[in-house]
């Protein structure tokens, strides 16, 4: 099993806060191939430690929680997928836009027996084309009914939600239901569902995280996507700073390495007090592979200095060189916890 | 062990006129396009490469600065191909009008580029990208001035939508499902209706309450106006998917050593498979690759003495990126090695990470390099 590089991981700046503790829906976004849902996963676990029950929610249709959990396609009800310490409990739904959809028709319009059929022939993809907006409202509201839901004594079915969010780049369009709403509907349920929903989103409920990693790229979509999610009035969360890998080099050696300036000849030194005599390539691999080290380094320096133009608080988890099993998934929620999620 | 994919020999094959990268959002799909077609042009060959939606400083890197949507010569000091390197960036919008424009009279054509549903259809819709790509390639090919096409393809969630999209904007605009929806009894005739029953007409109702009468009333004037040309449209896809199957056309899947980007890539490799398109190979993009042969338990033991003894730290951390990089290394090719194993027939080319983004000529070069395993 992977053990997280604890070493990898630096005191960020401000870490999680009181008011990120408040939130109770937090979506989760990231540029792709960030490992958005490896962190949701993670801070759905890290959310559920001591006893509290978290709904892990995906809207992308694309099964990836079943995958990270190492099940079979979850089906569109809200299933029980782990346990976290402490007595915690987490359950996953994957919505199904146009399962919402049947399940919207049959409660409001009595409409559920034709459903299959329409289904089949394309007829509710037809409608959500006409409507583009409508396949996401139908989606937020499904999660904001799971946020709302209360139990019979009044406490909330669900302490905390996890939305597996689309990515950054149609995060903002997916959450402000409000201008998919106009061009929508204006009348009827929708409407009212939808309204329950903008107040969700724009509430000190909801957080918006965004997952990146040390990369130039990640980084500008992040800064990019707060502007975006400020511009909508929707709140900027933490930032995820995703698989962080150890720095192996003194800070004050990175600029000369990065360079290409290692010195081969005190390294051939060095490794000879350590008993190794490598030929002269095994050398100079070696001192290639450092001048590559060096330069990643000194690119996530700056990734780090732009980062920090979004002034969020921001957490870190390390890279996972064997991969993410469900066990990593739990010393990932682990470190999270120990930056103070909760 | 997989086959080597020898990229120079495909770039260089006359026979070769288009390449198409495919692949998951995020694994480098448009630079990898842009270096082969860069390499390409070096190699002599007139090349132009269709990019969607690039890095703006990939397209800077090209010197596209807008989109719009014609092939334009690559002009960069230092990187003389005799005008042969050529790139566009993708204006989807506007090659649907001018598809519109192409296939109505200009009344009925301005009916249909000022009908609200069509603004929608022709600007968000999830598979209009694909298709205009599609069809801008069609354009391309039939242009007949390139020796060599080398394609992007839209930053979908999955591969395959390339090849899914346009079917499903055919089946949007081929109006069956429109005029079942505004006069049912007319369009579907009595079998279709007798199957879904009462329930369709209930449907009917909810759905214009829900999404509005006018937008119904839109759209179905919208399909009425452009049903006429429709038969066009759906012949150049046609065409265009016969393009796709030609032995002159190479698909590539691109790839990062992910989980998720390998199972996406086996997924289009077995789609490609079933429809008899031409698969050249897989690009796996970002490999580390070790240059040392020290074994990883050598390379840590000695750190660790070196680290108790204190008086060597720069080789001791070398010893420690090594042994990072050795783990990263396994790993990776654990992953391919996965793959492989399903598809022990696909050639595979190992595109070594630079440390740093793409964002100039000379990165696009190294890339090129790298892609031909130089």
């Amino acid at each position: 099993m992977a053990t997280p590089r604890l070493d990898a991981v630096t005191t960020p700046i401000v870490g999680w806060t009181e008011e990120l503790s408040r939130a109770r829906l937090h979506v989760v976004t990231g540029k792709g191939g960030t490992g958005k849902t490896t962190v949701s996963a993670a801070l759905a676990i890290a959310l559920a430690t001591g006893g509290r029950r978290v709904l892990l929610v995906e809207v992308e249709e694309r099964q990836g929680i079943a995958q990270l959990f190492d099940r079979p396609p979850l089906p569109y009800s809200e299933e029980r997928i782990a346990s976290a310490p402490g007595g915690g409990e987490i359950r996953a739904l994957a919505v199904d836009a146009d399962a919402a959809f049947m399940e919207y028709l049959a409660m409001f319009y009595n409409l559920g027996f034709a459903g299959r059929t329409l289904r089949r022939m394309g007829a509710i993809e037809f409608v959500t084309t006409l409507a583009p907006g409508l396949r996401d409202v139908l989606q937020t509201g499904k999660v904001k009914e799971c946020v709302g839901r209360t139990e019979a004594t009044g406490r909330h079915m669900y302490d905390h939600v996890v939305l597996d969010a689309p990515p950054t780049g149609r995060v903002v369009k997916f959450l402000d239901v409000t201008k998919a709403v106009q061009d929508v509907a204006k009348v009827g349920p929708i409407k009212g569902q939808s309204e329950g929903v903008v107040r969700l989103m724009h509430s000190g409920d909801t957080a918006v995280h965004l997952v990146t990693l040390l990369e130039e790229m990640p980084v500008r979509e992040t800064l990019d996507a707060v502007v975006e999610l400020d511009g909508a009035d929707l709140r900027p969360g933490a930032v995820f700073v995703n698989r962080v890998r150890p720095a192996r080099l003194a800070d004050r050696s990175v600029p000369a390495a990065a360079d290409g300036r290692v010195d081969a000849a005190r390294v051939r030194a060095g490794l000879a007090a350590a008993g190794l005599k490598l030929a002269d390539d095994e050398v100079q691999g070696l001192v290639e592979e450092t001048v590559e080290h060096a330069v990643r380094l000194r690119a996530e320096t700056r990734a780090r200095e732009l980062l920090a133009e979004a002034d969020l608080p921001a957490v870190e988890l390390p890279e996972l060189v064997d991969g993410v099993d469900v066990g990593a998934l739990y010393e990932l929620a682990e470190v999270l916890v120990d930056q103070g999620v909760r | 062990m997989a086959a080597k994919l020898h990229v120079d020999k495909l770039l260089d094959d006359p026979a070769t006129k288009v390449i198409v990268c495919c692949g998951s959002g995020g694994v480098g799909k448009t630079t990898t396009a842009a270096a082969l077609a860069a390499r390409a042009a070096e190699r002599g060959r007139r090349t132009v490469v269709l990019t969607i939606d690039p890095a703006r400083r990939l397209a800077q890197s090209l010197g596209l600065r807008e989109l719009d949507n014609t092939p334009r010569r690559v002009q960069v000091e230092g990187f003389d191909t005799e005008d042969r390197l050529h790139a566009m960036m993708l204006d989807m919008r506007r090659t649907f009008d001018d598809m519109v424009l192409a296939h109505a009279g200009p009344e009925r054509a301005e009916q249909i580029l000022g009908n609200p549903f069509y603004q929608t259809i022709s600007s968000s819709f999830s598979g209009t990208q694909e298709y205009m790509a599609m069809e801008k390639l069609g354009q391309l090919a039939a242009d007949g001035s390139w020796d060599l096409i080398v394609v992007d393809t839209p930053p979908s969630r999955s591969a395959l939508d390339f090849l899914d999209a346009p079917q499903r904007l055919s089946t949007v605009l081929d109006g069956r499902i429109i005029r079942l929806l505004s006069a049912p009894a007319r369009a579907g005739g009595r079998g279709l209706l007798k199957i879904v029953g009462a329930g369709f007409g209930l449907f009917t109702k909810a759905i214009s309450t829900i999404i509005g009468g006018q937008l119904l009333a839109d759209a179905s004037a919208f399909v009425q106006a452009f049903d006429s040309m429709f038969g066009g449209f759906r012949e150049r896809a046609q065409k265009t998917y016969q393009l796709l199957r030609s032995p002159g056309t190479a698909f590539l899947v691109v790839a990062a050593p992910e989980p998720d980007a390998l199972r996406e890539a086996s997924y289009f490799v077995e789609r490609l498979a079933a429809e008899s398109m031409p698969l050249a190979g897989l690009v796996l993009n970002r490999t580390h690759p070790v240059l040392a042969k020290l074994p990883v338990g050598r390379a840590l033991a000695a750190a660790d003495e070196l680290d108790r003894a204190g008086d060597a730290p720069l080789a001791a951390a070398v010893l420690r990126v090594h042994a990072d990089r050795v783990a990263v290394a396994t790993r990776e090719q654990r992953l391919l090695a996965r793959f492989t194993k399903a598809h022990p027939s696909v050639a595979v080319t190992g595109v070594p990470a630079l440390a740093e983004d793409v964002h100039d000529l000379a990165g696009l070069r190294e890339i090129g390099r790298r892609l031909a395993g130089e």
